[in-house]
């Protein structure tokens, strides 16, 4: 046994040879953590990491029971939740995690826009984070919708509208997502190959990516921090902040636990095209601060059509927000840029602001 | 001689990456036109129906109430006013499509989706919707109610 490394098993040896593990024990080893005040921000990626891979389990397990068509979209579901053991949790489970997964990619995205994360050389992983908070909100949008629910219904029909009224090619788009000119049965069908498969395949890439670029870039520093030389060392990331990060995950997941025992995923009513929107139809929260914008805009603002207007303001925003690590010079040069923190506080102020009217502003005055 | 032989190899080297190339760009189009066209749903004949008889008596329709009724395949909304009058218009609503309802307490048209209001005229008078809901023509002979849409 003298030729085993001190520490390693035989398994370890005879996978080595085959598949590298040294290499990849090497790569572990070589990342560091650098330590200082902000070091908890560096928690919020790993734990949507986590949070995504919920997402994945618990959406296999629903595919076992659910039927994708108007029909018998909301029966399957209904019989899932109503007879199939642990069916409830499932499901709670997978519509919470999506939720919470949403809320730590904003927290992340913020801490990253804030902590100035996206400056050279990690643009590519800026743009390809943003492409993946833009997949988690498709996830949300098109999953929304497969419980077939009265709600899901409305809001689908309200967010597919929405498209529809980009100048040019909006209709054309519209008829693309629903699968016809109305939202029905073709339309769930449509979305449910989006949710279990375009959208699936497209985060794995992204996230190959993003990961890889994450490890091969290291952390990063805050601009601020590495000024005031606030770094008070670094730590291993393997096994010493990977052992921190796996507590976060053990504390989502109880979270998550707690909220689907005590807070079970509701179903509603079976949607109906023929009924009148419910009162208090509201989409996702992270869609609430667009839909309240929406509800704020007159119905004509300089001759334009008021959701035209907003429409294309959140379009013109979010490429915005994409191009941020492109427009920061100042971050580049490794400058202070006020304008830029500015901005990043201003955009979670509106976000927070108007997601709190959304759900407080009377829904009938 | 070198030069010559330099040359063509040239040439044959920007020969053959042309053509890798043109094939490489015809197959993605092969393959790409008809998955686009695939994904493009086919149009569906919009039911031509101009006049829909509701299965309702107009006796049953009392003052300041409102129904959504199917016309085509879409919806309408039958509107009796406080003063007895019967009306019909599209219940999709002008602003992002929902199905709007009749609110007995404001006796007018509303839309819960983005808070649109509408009068019973069908005009838009608050919320978002740039344009009033479409008008139908609705006749009471005996005990049916025929909908038709305007001329
Ligand atoms: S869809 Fe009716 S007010 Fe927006």
């Amino acid at each position: 046994m003298g030729t085993l490394d001190k520490g390693h098993g035989r398994l370890w040896l005879w996978l080595d040879e085959r598949i590298g593990l040294a290499g990849l024990e090497k790569l572990a080893k070589k990342k560091e953590v650098p330590v200082h005040r902000h070091t908890v921000w560096y928690y919020l990626g790993g734990m949507t990491l986590f949070l995504f891979l919920v997402q994945v389990a618990t959406g296999i397990l629903l595919l076992f029971y659910y039927r994708p068509s108007a029909e018998e979209a909301y029966e399957s579901v209904q019989f899932l939740m109503a007879e199939v053991e642990f069916g409830w949790l499932i499901r709670s489970i997978h519509s919470w995690a999506a939720n919470l997964m949403i809320f730590t990619i904003f927290l992340h995205l913020f801490s990253v826009l804030l902590l100035k994360a996206y400056r050279p050389p990690r643009e590519v992983t800026w743009l390809s984070g943003i492409a993946l908070m833009a997949i988690a909100m498709g996830f949300g949008f098109t999953g929304y919708l497969l419980p077939w629910n009265e709600l899901a219904y409305f809001a689908t029909k309200v967010g597919t509208e929405i498209t529809g009224v980009v100048p040019g090619i909006g209709p054309f788009l519209r008829r693309l997502l629903r699968g016809g000119d109305e939202v029905t049965g073709a339309t769930l069908t449509r979305f449910y190959g989006i949710h279990v498969a375009v959208l699936p395949a497209v985060a794995a890439l992204l996230l190959g990516l993003h990961l890889f670029l994450v490890q091969k870039h290291g952390m990063s520093v805050p601009p601020a921090v590495e000024r005031r030389a606030g770094i008070r060392g670094t730590m291993p990331f393997f096994p010493n902040f990977l052992l921190r990060d796996l507590v976060g995950w053990l504390s989502a997941l109880a979270a998550l636990a707690a909220l689907a025992a005590y807070l079970p995923a509701e179903l509603g009513q079976k949607a109906d095209p023929f009924a009148s929107a419910p009162v208090g139809i509201k989409p996702e929260w992270y869609f609430m601060f667009m839909f309240q914008t929406l509800k704020y805009l007159p119905a004509r603002i300089l001759g334009i059509e008021g959701e035209i207007v907003g429409v294309l303001g959140f379009g013109v925003g979010g490429l915005f927000l994409l191009l941020i690590p492109f427009l920061d010079r100042r971050t580049a040069r490794g400058e202070p840029s006020r304008l830029f923190t500015g901005i990043g506080i201003a955009l979670i102020l509106y976000m927070v602001a108007l997601t709190y009217l959304g759900y407080t502003a009377s829904a009938t005055r | 001689m070198a030069e010559a032989v330099r040359h063509s190899g040239e040439t044959r080297r920007g020969f053959l990456n042309w053509f890798l190339g043109t094939s490489a760009g015809a197959f993605l189009l092969s393959v790409l036109y008809p998955v686009g066209r695939y994904l493009i749903p086919p149009a569906v004949g919009e039911s031509a129906a101009g006049t829909v008889t509701l299965p309702i008596k107009p006796e049953d329709v009392k003052p300041n109430t409102g129904q959504i009724f199917k016309f085509g395949n879409r919806p309408g909304i039958l509107v009796r006013t406080p003063a007895g009058e019967l009306r019909a218009f599209s219940a999709v609503c002008t602003h992002l499509n929902c199905t709007v309802q009749y609110r007995p307490d404001l006796s007018h048209i509303w839309c819960a989706c983005h808070n649109g209001h509408f009068d019973l005229t069908g005009r838009n008078i608050a919320g978002p919707p740039p344009r009033p809901l479409d008008a139908f023509v609705v006749n009471a002979r005996g005990n049916q109610i025929v909908v038709s849409k305007g001329a």
